[in-house]
């Protein structure tokens, strides 16, 4: 389990975590999102112990990282964010090196079951640098699971693979998930509802959402999306904002992308308007808001904020 | 501590590293001892390894940079040094094990020197006429003085993640602590026992003085404590950036 609490990290006059609360039980998927700069791998850091809070606990598996910083990092796999590797090293070599650190018992079988899990079966005898990043990225994962900890924290563990290779990571991370406490950050959304029990999301180093993925979709119920799309530019897209419990339209030539906060269906007062004034629909669809809405209006307020 | 140790030992003998830092040391300090006229022990006709303890911590000026710029400079450069201050390793042994391995593969290059050594000792006349005191003594102080070069050149790689920085800013510190404490002493601006004091803070002297073969334990405190120096800043420069 990872319990933080009023988590608190400044770079000179900037304060990029602000007292940030937050917990992981074992068995969780945790992802972590935020835009770039928003301090998801600053807080991953302070939990892996690399960075050194300025307020603030962070508590690993019951073991504060402060008082009890390595007992807490024997705990702990760690993908940080750029997958840091020593080139010059052989799969296998830099496996042992890192099985010896944490002072694995049975060596040669916990690395050869990473290595099967991780797919690096043709690529342990090859030295790190000839790897491509797909592979390194793999190996960066085997380094993290080699003591089987049990808290996972990944940074970032999808970036630079192809599709194959995303799928196998997606489902080593959702098997992991079952037994571990995995925060993982990510930009890609579909990744965080397919894996994810819990979401945090932090912008400028606040949380602005701490919810399981089904009640952060319930934050925007009553929240819709309609498409509608015009055979030409011959309709008035101020008419349509007259309709009530309309929100908002963004326009794309002749697409109109209509926000909602109606408990109904808009649909049909649409499209008798529509009819009325002889504007063609060509397309018309009710999208229900994702995650990556969400995302966005959370990260968006706050900066306006 | 041990891991970091075995795994800086293999990186040296998996590089050319290792082999280059040997090679090296032995060319020069060979060619010096055996066959240049001016510092060869053959033209000068006396049993000595002067011309070695002599020229060697010149080498080692140049030598010992080298070797320990990387410690701290490509591990920030390359990110690597995330990975190891997130396993369960303490500071100080991270810092220890390296600093350990640098020793090793600089006194590494040493052993080979040996044989200059039993040369000498059967070229005398009669055989083993040698000052073997003053040797033991030397080779003592040659090993503090390399333990102090790699401390004062792994604090360069802690301040900086470039390796020629690193490289240069050792060489540097190495040369005013080694040599330039003792021009500065000799400048007439300094008087009465101020002189001798600004000496005794460079290495050179202390070095000098167990070359002579008396080991003083004033001598050994002095290098203990200038290694204590160098290790605990580059310490406390790596893990500020916590």
């Amino acid at each position: 389990m990872v319990k933080v609490e009023g988590l608190t990290k400044i770079f000179g006059s900037q304060t990029a975590v602000d007292h940030i609360d937050f917990t992981a039980k074992p068995g969780e998927v945790l992802g972590f999102l935020g835009p770039n700069g928003a301090g998801k791998s600053t807080t991953m850091k302070m939990i892996t112990s690399y960075l050194t809070q300025d307020e603030g606990t962070v508590s690993v598996c019951g073991l504060d990282t402060r008082s009890h910083s390595l007992e807490s990092r024997r705990h702990i796999g760690y993908l940080p964010e750029h997958n840091p590797l020593y080139i010059d090293m052989y799969v296998k070599e830099y496996l042992e090196f890192s099985a010896g650190i944490h002072k694995v018992p049975n060596k040669s079988k916990a690395i050869n079951d990473v290595i099967d899990i991780t797919g690096l079966g043709k690529e342990q005898h090859k030295l790190i640098g000839a790897l491509s990043k797909g592979y390194r990225q793999r190996v960066g994962l085997a380094q993290a699971l080699l003591h089987d900890p049990a808290v996972l924290i990944l940074d970032e563990p999808t970036s630079g693979l192809d599709m194959n290779q995303l799928v196998d990571i997606r489902s080593l991370i959702k098997t992991l998930g079952q037994s571990k406490t995995v925060i993982f950050s990510t930009h890609i959304m579909q990744e965080v509802q397919a894996l994810c029990d819990r979401v945090v999301i932090i912008n400028e180093g606040v949380i602005v959402a701490d919810d399981p993925i089904e009640e952060l979709q319930n934050r925007i119920k009553g929240e819709n999306l309609v498409i509608l799309t015009f055979l030409d530019s011959n309709f008035d897209q101020n008419q349509l904002s007259k309709i009530d419990s309309i929100s908002k339209i963004e326009r794309m030539e002749n697409t109109l992308k209509i926000y909602t906060d109606a408990t109904y269906d808009i649909r049909p007062d649409l499209f008798r308007m529509c009819a009325a004034h002889n504007w063609i629909i060509i397309e018309m669809s009710l999208q229900k808001l994702s995650v990556e809405y969400i995302f966005q209006k959370l990260t968006k307020t706050n900066q306006n904020a | 501590m041990l891991s970091i140790f075995w795994k800086e030992i293999n990186a040296f003998f998996s590089s050319l590293i290792a082999y280059l830092v040997v090679a090296v040391f032995l060319v020069l300090t060979g060619l010096f001892m055996w066959v240049f006229t001016d510092s060869s022990i053959i033209d000068f006709n006396y049993a000595s390894m002067d011309p070695l303890f002599s020229l060697a911590p010149f080498i080692f000026l140049f030598l010992i940079p080298a070797v320990t710029m990387r410690s701290f400079a490509e591990e920030k450069q390359r990110g690597t040094i995330e990975f190891l201050f997130t396993k369960p390793l303490s500071d100080y042994h991270i810092i220890l094990g390296k600093y350990f391995a640098n020793l090793c593969l600089v006194l590494f290059a040493l052993i080979p020197t040996l044989i200059y050594f039993y040369s000498v000792y059967q070229l005398g006349s009669p055989k083993g006429n040698l000052d073997i005191g003053a040797i033991v003594g030397s080779y003592i102080g040659l090993m503090f003085l390399a333990a102090s070069f790699v401390a004062i050149g792994m604090f360069a790689s802690a301040l900086t993640d470039n390796q020629i920085v690193a490289f240069i800013l050792g060489a540097f510190l190495c040369f005013v602590l080694f040599m330039a404490f003792g021009y500065l002493a000799d400048m007439p601006v300094f008087i009465g026992n101020i002189d001798s004091f600004i000496e005794k803070v460079g290495i050179e002297s202390h070095y000098n003085a167990m070359s002579k073969g008396a080991i003083d334990t004033r001598d050994v405190i002095y290098f203990i404590g200038l290694i204590v120096v160098f290790v605990t800043a580059s310490y406390t420069i790596v893990t500020s950036k916590k």
